[in-house]
């Protein structure tokens, strides 16, 4: 295996962007952080260098939920602002209605989608870090798109 | 839905910029350091200017393990110790490192001539290691051949082994390689180049 400097190197931006993209800029950081440690911590457990960029998703995607989750219940007591929306509003104006409805998606077509405009991975590559067949990947990615045409109207 | 309706679509769902380049380097000497704190780090590295170019010290938490000279890609030293160790590497400092590049300049600038490092030996076993204990205890400004250290090291015929003992030295300039000369006389092989084993032993000479 790769020293994991040089995984850093190629990976770590991509991962820090999709961090930002699934628990906003301010605890961007911190997921990175606990995904990262969680990487090192089971470096290895990976037998192949391929598989490492999906590996680091899938990790950074257990992450951001269990961010998502805990802030969701400071944050957001019966009543007060989703905090989806508020950090979204601080990252992109204009734009925090999609992601909160990008949340409210069913699990796979939200992972889907974070995976795809987030991460930057194609088809293939979000089936593997979701554990399910490219097909479903892609399946799953569209039935997202659509719910988010039919809820929201237009963007811009 | 209407093509342009979709376009908008995808761009509001992409990536926000990225981090700068400052922050970028911020936040992974931030990793680093969380990482060497909860004891995940196996080998940790620094590049060292110096008059032959960067090095590369790297550490265990045993000692000093590596020193790669400006002739050994980044690269490949890392690599190699990936392999030969653990792939658990990242750049960052630790008080070995501190120390060693401390007297590293001590010792570039004539100031020092005997390194006081905890060594992390275990890239080196045998005879190879016999060979480099023998070597290590050759004092500043002399010399010796290839023959007498493969005496000393208890196989006075293994002339040619012993060279690829220094050959494959981890940790040149600190165990003294440099000092080791054919019988003959003449300069001999080295791992950063004759150019710099001669002037190692011309600084080591005008200083003794």
């Amino acid at each position: 295996m790769k020293p994991f400097e040089h995984v850093i190197d190629q990976h770590g931006p991509a991962i820090l962007r999709y961090c930002a993209g699934r628990v906003g800029p301010e605890r961007a950081e911190d997921c990175f952080q606990e995904t990262m440690l969680a990487a090192l911590r089971s470096y290895e457990k990976v037998r192949d260098e391929k598989a490492v960029k999906a590996w680091l998703f899938k990790i950074a995607t257990r992450k951001s939920i269990d961010i998502y989750r805990s802030h969701a219940k400071q944050d957001a007591p019966a009543g007060q602002l989703d905090p989806v929306e508020s950090r979204r509003k601080s990252d992109q104006p204009g734009h925090s209605d999609v992601w909160s409805v990008v949340d409210h998606l069913p699990d796979k077509q939200r992972d889907a989608i974070y995976l795809r405009f987030q991460g930057g991975l194609n088809h293939r590559e979000v089936g593997v870090v979701m554990g399910i067949s490219e097909s479903a990947a892609r399946r799953n990615g569209f039935e997202g798109l659509k719910r988010l045409r039919s809820e929201s109207g237009s963007w811009s | 839905m209407s093509k342009t309706a979709d376009k908008q679509l995808e761009s509001v769902l992409s990536p926000g910029k990225g981090a700068t380049p400052a922050d970028w380097a911020r936040i992974r000497a931030e990793f680093a350091s969380k990482a060497r704190k909860r004891g995940l780090v196996d080998i940790s590295y620094e590049i060292h200017d110096s008059p032959f170019g960067p090095l590369l010290i790297g550490a265990t938490t045993q000692g000093l393990v590596r020193v790669g000279l400006s002739t050994e890609t980044q690269e490949a030293v890392l690599n190699d110790l990936a392999m030969r160790i653990s792939p658990k590497i990242l750049s960052g400092s630790r008080p070995q490192i501190k120390l060693a590049r401390k007297q590293l300049d001590q010792y570039f600038s004539g100031k020092r001539k005997e390194f006081k490092l905890d060594l992390d030996w275990q890239l080196t076993h045998g005879f190879r290691r016999q060979v480099l204990d023998v070597t290590d205890a050759i004092p500043y400004g002399e010399t010796r051949s290839y023959r007498e250290v493969a005496t000393q090291a208890g196989s006075p015929k293994a002339v040619r082994a012993a060279g690829s003992a220094l050959a494959h030295n981890p940790l040149p300039i600190v165990v003294p390689c440099h000092r080791v000369l054919k019988t003959d006389g003449h300069v001999g092989n080295y791992l950063g180049g004759t150019p710099m084993k001669e002037q190692l032993l011309e600084m080591e000479r005008g200083t003794a």
